[in-house]
């Protein structure tokens, strides 16, 4: 991924930037630019969400690419947002810890670094609540 | 008055005790431990480095109590550790917690007092009228050589304090600095691990500029240790706050709520401003906190401080974050390898 994409989506991943439609109250993550449901009569507004949340489903991670190899085993989750929308993200705990249903808050956390000279991109990430 | 609007403490989850690290050395755990008075450090986790202790930190803060974002008109990260030789650390802080983009920031630099730094400019630019409120952090995921001395303490951990004018729970009354060039701790660019002076970094270093800020601000301010029912000092191990508070003529109770260095380590340019967070989770109005940060290089700050009624009122909820109390318990301990592998010590091909 370039620089520059990174960067457009840097609002999402920092603070959980997303919108949600006025009309039918559905909340988008991340955001969408027309409500699948009202199209032409949705109204698109933008929307942080809290960051409280829990765990849909989960997936324990252990073997992966050269830049995450490092955090293994780790866990990656579903997170359905109190708001009623959901987002995959990583989990910090151990792998024994994760349950489906468990409560989680965000936490500001390293997403990962190209290599030792490249970006390094941080973003959002779960913690148990 | 000028003085703290709101502050956060972060401390990462992992812990190393002091002689695991002694095992692996084939030191005497307990005798170090019982010397610099440090039975175990925080470590930071894989994908924690000082802006994303930062973050934590200024986050806490502003749960505490909600300010305008748009009305934070400047952030300094003081720190030994940015991520970055050249990309600012606070420019990310500002954009995580939604203070960007009219705002001034910078990342500061004076080894372990950059963040008391920070406080101070603050101060003057909310006493001129320049900004409303100013967000100064100190923070780091400190370093120590494998085997060298400071490894047994060199911690990860931070604190954000949110400098204003407007009912702040605690008002600075005074800050004055004490600061010459003494070569008692350094690190080269590019240099991994910093290099220290051994015995140099006692009696003409840290004694020196923490007792001679200190005496500097009873003088100015006219008061004695007694009338103050809290003290901070720098704490780069138990010993030396200890020391240079009884030299001072402070109690060992004055300094205790402040003192997180046994069970933290030295989290470099994070250990005043997390004492100051720790002080401030058990302070009640109208208890008067003196504090003295040090820097290697060298230099000290210190600052008078009072307790305003502010802290017990509607505008602030303490309970909103965790104390420092609470970040310290429940540590998760890992053993001189798992450690290895969270400091990035050991090298993948
Ligand atoms: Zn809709």
């Amino acid at each position: 991924m370039s620089v520059p994409r990174y960067w457009r989506k840097q609002q999402n991943r920092y603070n959980l930037k997303g919108n949600y439609c006025e009309t039918c109250g559905r909340y988008f993550f991340p955001p969408r630019v027309l409500c699948p449901d009202c199209r032409r009569d949705g109204k698109i507004v933008d929307y942080e969400f809290s960051g409280n949340g829990t765990v849909r489903t989960f997936s324990i991670i252990r073997t992966a690419s050269d830049d995450y190899d490092l955090q293994t085993p780790y866990a990656i989750a579903i997170i359905e947002l109190e708001e009623g929308t959901c987002m995959t993200a990583q989990v910090i705990c151990e792998p024994d810890e994760i349950s489906i249903g468990m409560p989680v808050k965000r936490v500001f956390r390293k997403i990962f670094s190209e290599g030792d000279s490249g970006v390094i991109v941080y973003g959002t990430k779960f913690v148990p609540a | 008055m000028v003085g703290i609007i709101t502050y956060g403490a972060y401390i990462p989850r992992y812990r190393i005790k002091t002689e695991e690290i002694a095992r692996v050395w084939g030191a005497n755990g307990a005798e170090i431990a019982a010397g610099l008075g440090v039975k175990e450090k925080s470590v930071p986790d894989l994908d924690e480095d000082t802006i994303t202790m930062s973050v934590e930190a200024a986050r806490y803060a502003l749960a505490r109590r909600d300010i305008p974002r748009d009305a934070i008109g400047a952030i300094y990260v003081g720190s030994e550790s940015h991520p970055y030789a050249v990309k600012p650390s606070s420019a990310t802080v500002g954009e995580a917690i939604g203070a960007t983009p009219v705002m001034t920031a910078a990342d500061f630099e004076f080894a372990c007092k950059a963040g008391t730094a920070g406080i101070q400019t603050c101060m003057g630019m909310v006493m001129s009228g320049m900004i409303e409120y100013g967000c100064a952090i100190g923070a780091d995921t400190a370093q120590g050589a494998p085997g060298d001395a400071l490894e047994y303490t060199a911690s990860a951990g931070g604190a954000a304090l949110f400098i204003g004018n407007e009912k702040p729970i605690a008002e600075i009354n005074r800050t004055c600095s004490f600061t010459t060039d003494t070569p008692d701790f350094w690190r080269r660019e590019g240099q991994t691990y910093p290099s220290h002076g051994g015995r140099f970094s006692g009696d003409p270093a840290y004694f020196k500029h923490v007792q001679g800020a200190a005496h500097l601000m009873l003088e100015q301010m006219g008061t004695v240790p007694s009338d103050y029912d809290y003290a901070i000092f720098h704490q780069p191990n138990a010993k030396f706050p200890r020391k240079v508070s009884k030299m001072l003529g402070f109690t060992a109770e004055q300094i205790g709520p402040g003192l997180a260095v046994p069970r933290l380590g030295n989290t470099y340019s994070g250990a005043v401003p997390v004492g100051i967070s720790a002080t401030l989770d058990v302070a009640k109005p109208g208890d008067r906190i003196f504090v003295t940060s040090y820097g290697s290089g060298a230099g000290s700050d210190a600052f008078d401080i009072t307790v305003t009624d502010t802290i017990e009122s509607d505008v602030f909820n303490r309970s909103a974050a965790p104390t420092v109390e609470e970040l310290l318990a429940n540590g998760k301990y890992l053993d001189y390898a798992l450690y290895a592998k969270h400091k990035g010590k050991i090298v993948m091909q």
